[in-house]
């Protein structure tokens, strides 16, 4: 494997787990909120908590592993992105400044349940993948023009027009409260938590359906926005097979009420297999047709560093996880609420 | 203002600023104090002393608050560096990944550690399992300041690179992290961001006494963290010596503008205060002889450069040493009140908990010393005009292009204010209403009288 393909696959695959954690995280606080509003906080909202405080900063950390893994591997990436995301890029920064905070203050502070506070962390939390889906949208093309000696514009009047991009806004959506709701169908059950498993049950079967639905209008909608993309996802065709009969096997799960450690291991491959065929179409292109995976990689010595510390950090890194995750989800006194803080 | 028009370059340069200016405040306090709840909690087990280990506790409550706000802007600044400078991250993506990545792979750490540390205080059967919690905390925080602090040496002087034509050719990824400016910086921003937690919180645990609030938690609190200061000024005194003769050496340029040195020669002068007339001549400055060389070289009779050896295009603003010599007056204060106390407290003990001023004066302390901080930086910020990458890339080479920088702005200065005015309201709320000695007589603690 080329140091490249190695390097956008690690990317890739630190891309993937946020986009599982931050799901998790961002659709808790929304339904958080939502569950205020109908007044069904107080089924859920011990177990939201319970799961959210000892991680919601691990989850940030995903996020900018990614971004300066991509600087690092990709410098130009740096160029072409950071000229063309001035404006999504800060609305992504404002509503994760805002989210992250809040929900500190909202947890921590002693004006606990704070419904102000509670909107912000909750509607930005949705806000967020919108903003953050503009980048996969962008990568598609056609919505940079660089213009001679190098400079940028960036189109936004095409990016707010375009069937696609909204399409990936509906999905990124849809996919958080998913993911979500499924994640805490299996905490709540693990918990022992009948009433809060009967609520986020509901959303969690709610959700599957928008789910596949908008999976199946990106597909039409990059068949008309990027052709050549298109074509080469075919050749992967059978990793979105997987992905349907992962989603099939995980909603039954949830429906039947049974096993659902096992279920959301399949909505975890589901994405997965997803993610990882589009992914894989979207080869060799970080932003088509500008920039390939091969143009201004890193020098040699800097990717050798680079994956070395990588290695290094992973070594670190999954036994402090593993810790993490036997303290606080796999801890069934804890996660019944059974131990002090 | 000198804005005529848009111009990305310099909203680019003030939002930047901005960003960090606010980051700051909260990075250094995600430094320094992990250590400071760490060296409370030992103590706490050692002596068997709760007063200790609530201390510990208070401190991590109101820490998580300020955490929040570091990881977010933090978040922010890292995302700002691509977005409002795409060429610097060029070039900075092949010489420098290699520390940024392990600044995250450092924050990852202490992200993990933090999260399981503030949720077990009563979960394990030994004390210590908890304490040792903290300790990769520690080590993470100050870790994740020290990479960052290599990136920015890096930019102070390019070490590890080949340079062709003004564009970086040749890297070696670990040379490039052993900047000469890197020894010297990284441990001045450990230790000062150490020095500034512990007088923050000693203005705190001072507050209350001065309120009349005599428990004798307060005194415990304010005497660890005074000592700490003592001892952290001592040694950013030593490193502040060492930074001038790193300048003197590797930027001369800086040097030579923070002290209106103007011709090279021996025996330097150093001047303190002053104004600049028009034609670079220094009014009512005051000048003390040799104290520059000393400053630079070590001996009185070295030679210092001065800026008129320097490419005009290639100065400093002039107005850095009014930046320096500010800082250099607020350290003047801070030495003075850490000393009085420790004089106090050896020799008249009542008075150093007791005494009005001198409580006012640790009160005072605190938030000098996070003004030295954002002096200092801003100095050696501004010292180092026009590069961005000091000899290979100005500053104007490596801003965006972009359109809507100055919307940004706007946007970014309401966040940072509705920021700081939530988490100052949420820090006062959560401990007015909850002090430390009712807490104490709730829960039985015990510790010993001093």
């Amino acid at each position: 494997m080329s140091y490249e393909l190695l390097g956008i696959t690690v990317l890739w695959i630190f891309l993937f787990g946020y986009l599982i954690v931050a799901s998790i995280d961002f659709g808790a606080g929304f339904f958080s909120y939502y569950s205020a509003v109908t007044g069904k906080r107080h089924l859920i909202n011990n177990i939201i908590e319970r799961y959210l405080s000892p991680v919601w900063e691990v989850t940030n950390v995903f996020l900018v592993f990614f971004f300066v893994g991509m600087v690092g591997f990709f410098p130009d990436t740096a160029y072409y992105y950071g000229t063309a995301l001035l404006v999504p890029g800060s609305v992504a920064i404002v509503l994760l400044a805002i989210r992250g905070s809040y929900y500190a203050f909202n947890t921590y502070g002693t004006n606990k349940n704070n419904r102000f506070y509670m909107l912000l962390y909750g509607a930005s939390g949705l806000l967020i993948p919108a903003s953050l889906s503009t980048v996969m949208t962008i990568s598609e093309g056609g919505y940079i023009e660089e213009h001679a000696g190098g400079r940028l514009t960036f189109l936004y009047g095409k990016l707010f027009t375009s069937t696609y991009s909204w399409t990936v806004v509906l999905l990124a959506l849809v996919s958080v409260l998913y993911i979500s709701a499924m994640f805490l169908s299996y905490y709540a059950d693990r918990a022992g938590d009948r009433n809060a498993f009967e609520v986020v049950r509901k959303y969690a079967l709610a959700w599957s359906g928008p789910t596949i639905l908008s999976s199946l209008l990106v597909f039409f909608a990059i068949r008309n926005h990027n052709p050549v993309h298109f074509e080469r996802m075919e050749h992967y065709a059978w990793m979105f097979v997987m992905s349907f009969a992962c989603f099939l096997v995980a909603v039954y799960q949830v429906w039947t009420r049974k096993r659902l450690g096992v279920g959301f291991v399949f909505v975890i491959l589901q994405f997965g297999f997803a993610f990882f065929g589009y992914g894989a179409g979207h080869m060799p292109y970080v932003l088509y047709p500008y920039l390939t995976i091969y143009d201004n990689f890193t020098s040699e010595p800097m990717a050798i560093a680079l994956i070395s510390v990588f290695i290094l950090g992973l070594l670190l890194l999954i036994p402090s996880l593993y810790l993490l995750m036997r303290l606080f989800l796999f801890d069934t006194k804890y996660v019944q609420g059974k131990r002090g803080k | 203002m000198l804005l005529s028009g848009y111009d990305p370059v310099m909203y680019s340069r003030i939002l930047t600023g901005l960003t960090l200016a606010f980051h700051i405040i909260f990075a250094t306090i995600g430094v320094g104090v992990p250590l400071m709840i760490a060296i409370a909690e030992w103590i706490g087990i050692k002596r068997n002393d709760d007063h200790y280990l609530l201390m510990a506790r208070r401190w991590a409550r109101g820490f998580v608050i300020t955490v929040a706000v570091g990881v977010v802007t933090g978040t922010a600044i890292g995302l700002q560096l691509s977005l409002l400078w795409p060429t610097f991250m060029r070039a900075a993506g092949q010489s420098i990944a290699l520390p940024l990545f392990m600044e995250t792979f450092a924050f990852f750490f202490e992200a993990i550690f933090l999260g399981i540390y503030l949720y077990t205080w009563e979960r394990f059967k030994k004390k210590t399992t908890h304490l040792l919690l903290l300790i990769p905390v520690v080590i993470g925080s100050s870790a994740s300041a020290c990479f960052i602090t290599i990136v920015n040496a890096f930019m102070n002087a390019p070490a590890g690179v080949t340079v062709k034509d003004g564009k970086i050719v040749d890297i070696s990824p670990f040379g490039a992290m052993l900047s000469p400016a890197m020894p010297t910086k990284v441990s001045h921003v450990l230790v000062t961001a150490y020095l500034t937690c512990a007088f923050v919180l000693a203005a705190i645990a001072a507050w209350s006494l001065l309120r009349g609030r005599n428990h004798i938690y307060y005194k415990k609190a304010l005497r660890l963290t005074m000592m700490s200061a003592f001892v952290f000024i001592l040694a950013s005194a030593v490193i502040g010596d060492l930074s001038g003769k790193y300048l003197a050496k590797y930027q001369p340029e800086k040097l030579a503008a923070m002290e209106w040195h103007f011709d090279t020669t021996k025996q330097a002068p150093l001047v303190l205060g002053g104004i600049l007339t028009e034609d670079n001549e220094i009014k009512y400055g005051l000048e003390i002889p040799f104290a520059l060389s000393i400053l630079a070289h070590g001996l009185p009779n070295a030679e210092v450069t001065g800026l008129n050896d320097i490419p005009e295009d290639e100065h400093p603003p002039l107005y850095i040493h009014y930046l320096f010599d500010l800082k250099m007056a607020f350290v003047a204060v801070m030495v003075f009140i850490a000393g009085a106390f420790i004089f106090l407290l050896y020799r008249k003990r009542s008075a150093a908990f007791g005494n009005k001023w001198m409580l006012r004066g640790i009160i005072l302390a605190a938030p000098l010393a996070m003004m030295t901080i954002e002096h200092g930086w801003i100095f050696s910020e501004v010292g180092r005009q026009p590069w961005l990458l000091r000899g290979i890339m100005r500053t104007n080479e490596g801003a965006t292009t972009s359109d809507h920088v100055d919307t940004m702005l706007i946007v970014f200065v309401l966040l940072y204010a509705v920021l700081a005015v939530s988490s100052v309201t949420v820090l006062i709320r959560m401990f007015r209403n909850n002090r430390a000695e009712d807490e104490i007589a709730a829960k039985g603690f015990k510790g010993g009288d001093e």
